[in-house]
């Protein structure tokens, strides 16, 4: 085994989410974390306060006032050479919204997690991905984790991601609000000196340091010409290109270390034979799963296409498993006004006209949506466009009864 | 580094801390002022910059006049990205200054909470903020330290409220260094720095920069207008300094009110005040007793 990773020593724990990312966290020894409190992401950084008070982690944490400042903190550790990391959701992620842009641009690496939440009004603090999604044009690479022990890997991986010379963007790593943030599930960690030889710490001058006495660099000031301009969103687009190849190398090696093997940006469950392929994103595709599952019981002949990187958009496996598909029917827990789900607007452009589509919102604002009702969903689809032949439906609303 | 003496002064007569050909309107005091920065940091610091004419002096990129490492950072942000940058470096052991340079706008108005964030945390910075009264990289709109009465774009018939003062609210998050400063007394503004930067935790400077497009007066004027400024009493030169608060020797003549040069004297040379009436002059000497007498009693109680 000269030269191969090998297996790291693992413990079992029950974490919830936010406590998993905040382990992983501490494993990749950041030397800065910067964050403002919001919920559902107040677990990560309680936890990652704790840790440092305890002198598990040796890192500055900074207890900034506003999520603005929080971005704007870590996005100066880090191109003060630190490895840095914060934590949002929802409104605070919107707070951010001009530092995010700032960052990516930059080219520094960052780690953020996002526990995904609605945006208000009304105020909700449940679990939707709009907050998420609505980032998707900045310059961050995008994950989303379906599970505790996923939510931990994404985060782990994001550092040695977002630090590859090939990439040098920062990684945002989505956990649903609650429903993986606030809820216990075995994972397992691996030890501490096998990841400090797999993930060494960040190297300072890539891609550069702003420091006194150092280089007189100048990072933002107006180019010459607008051209330049373009050419640095080239070159940023070539990276997001890149990132796809960087994010297989790493799950590869991650998966020798761990035992783990994902995606790597995206997966696909019971698709080689599917006739029928849905698509989701996060946690409620284990509900989603369940469905499939089910049906296929009953003798659909259905898939599931997980997306876990939307940034770089993995539009190769899309194309490659919906590509001779009789139908795709996706799901969102999300909403683009005016358009639809955002996944759906996506992912349509690349669906034959001569397949069928349907995309659903459901999950809007929070509610569950059970695998008994995915199930009668995509059961519906299917019979209909066996029953009608070709069938387009860009946006369907999926609003359950209520009691008023 | 001690005080700053007239041979120190000479030696530095021609470095070029700014490189010459930058996109600096005639007149400017930025350049004046961080040439002086430069001058008390010997050259080597690094600024942090958030939007505003200091963002556009030193040229285009992959082009810049600035010798010293920059980052460049959206409007609001810098006293956070600062903070962020100082944690990492000293981390690494790097003991340098990290300075932010920021105007009046990105300081008093959009940046505010960043400032008063990095402030109370007491981080290891030097805060300058250049002062010229106004957002002029947008073209003259009135800020919240554009003075009363003076005209802007946003206030053509002049402003009505009066200038925010931003050190005293600084002296308020109980920050170990708080100075006025301005461009005119390069000596007074070196030290200062240089007193400053003795101590580890937040520096504050807020340096009276006066701009000679946004001021409607002549190129010739700046350092002039500075001057005036601190000699008819309307800019007063103080240091608060780790509990003990002090007038600044340039200052320290105008304590007496009959020393000071007649208001006017400042006023006239700049258009923005060209619609002033007697009885509104009148009124801004009333407001500039009031400070003198704010400052006076906060010297006794800082002693």
């Amino acid at each position: 085994m000269v030269g191969q990773v090998s297996l790291a020593k693992q413990v079992r724990k029950v974490l919830v989410g936010d406590h998993a990312v905040a382990e992983a966290v501490k494993l990749a020894k950041v030397n800065v974390i910067s964050a403002y409190p919001i919920t559902p992401q107040t677990l990560i950084v309680e936890r990652i306060s704790e840790m440092i008070e305890r002198g598990e982690l040796k890192a500055d944490y900074v207890r900034v006032e506003s999520e603005f400042a929080a971005l704007a903190t870590v996005y100066g550790a880090a191109a003060g050479g630190a490895r840095a990391f914060t934590a949002t959701s929802s409104h605070g992620l919107f707070y951010m919204y001009e530092m995010l842009w700032w960052a990516a641009a930059s080219r520094v690496p960052l780690v953020m997690a996002v526990v995904t939440r609605v945006i208000g009004p009304p105020w909700n603090i449940h679990d939707e991905h709009t907050d998420l999604l609505a980032i998707r044009d900045s310059g961050w690479i995008i994950g989303m984790a379906q599970n505790v022990q996923e939510a931990f890997d994404m985060t782990l991986t994001a550092f040695k991601i977002s630090e590859d010379e090939r990439v040098l963007l920062p990684v945002a790593v989505g956990l649903d609000g609650f429903i993986l943030s606030h809820t216990a599930e075995p994972l397992d960690i691996p030890a501490q000196e096998d990841v400090d030889a797999w993930l060494p710490p960040r190297n300072p001058k890539i891609p550069y340091t702003i420091e006194p006495g150092g280089e007189a660099i100048t990072m933002g000031n107006l180019p010459r010409n607008d051209v330049y301009h373009a050419i640095l969103k080239k070159y940023m687009d070539e990276s997001m290109e890149a990132a796809k190849k960087v994010i297989a190398d790493v799950y590869n090696e991650y998966g020798k270390l761990t035992g783990r093997n994902y995606g790597p940006l995206t997966e696909c469950y019971r698709c080689s034979d599917a006739k029928y392929i849905a698509i989701s994103m996060g946690a409620w595709s284990g509900d989603i799963l369940n469905a499939v599952e089910r049906l296929r019981n009953e003798g659909y002949p259905i898939g599931l296409l997980r997306i876990r990187y939307i940034r770089p958009f993995p539009e190769e496996d899309i194309t490659g498993w919906i590509n001779g598909a009789k139908g795709v029917i996706i799901f969102d827990r999300d909403y683009s006004a005016g358009m639809g789900g955002v996944l759906a607007s996506e992912i349509s452009g690349f669906i034959p006209s001569n397949t069928s589509f349907e995309g659903v919102l459901a999950g809007i604002g929070g509610f569950d949506v059970s695998a008994d009702e995915f199930t009668a969903i995509m059961r519906e689809f299917v019979d209909r466009v066996e029953r009608e032949g070709l069938v387009r439906i860009r946006k369907y609303w999926y609003i359950p009864k209520i009691e008023r | 580094m001690g005080m700053v003496t007239m041979t120190e002064l000479h030696k530095y007569g021609r470095t070029k801390f700014i490189m010459p050909g930058t996109a600096a309107c005639p007149g400017c005091p930025l350049q004046v002022g961080m040439r002086q920065l430069a001058i008390a940091l010997e050259g080597k610091f690094t600024m942090v910059i958030p939007a505003g004419c200091s963002s556009i002096i030193p040229g285009t990129a992959p082009y810049t006049a600035y010798t010293v490492p920059v980052l460049h950072v959206p409007f609001a942000s810098s006293p956070a990205v600062a903070s962020g940058l100082v944690r990492a470096i000293r981390q690494r052991g790097n003991e340098g200054p990290v300075v932010v340079w920021a105007g009046d706008g990105a300081t008093a108005d959009i940046g505010f909470a960043t400032l008063s964030g990095a402030a109370y945390r007491n981080e290891d910075i030097l805060y300058i903020m250049a002062d010229n009264e106004a957002y002029m990289n947008t073209g003259i709109q009135a800020s919240g330290t554009t003075p009363w009465m003076a005209w802007t774009t946003t206030s053509p018939k002049g402003k009505a409220e009066d200038k925010k003062d931003v050190a005293l609210i600084m002296l308020m998050h109980k920050v170990p260094y708080v100075a006025t400063a301005s461009i005119a007394f390069p000596m007074d503004f070196i030290d200062k720095v240089r007193r400053a930067m003795q101590i580890r935790g937040f520096k504050f400077i807020h340096l009276h920069a006066p701009c000679p497009p946004g001021w409607k007066m002549d190129d010739a004027y700046t350092i002039r207008a500075a001057r005036l400024a601190v000699e008819t009493g309307a800019w007063i030169l103080w240091e608060y300094n780790q509990g003990k608060l002090t007038i600044s020797p340039p200052s320290m003549p105008y304590r007496d009110k009959s020393r000071r040069r007649p208001l006017e004297e400042y006023l006239k040379i700049q258009g923005r005040f060209a619609h002033l009436k007697p009885e509104d002059i009148k009124l801004m000497e009333e407001k500039i007793d009031r400070q003198w007498d704010l400052i006076l009693k906060l010297v006794e109680i800082y002693k």
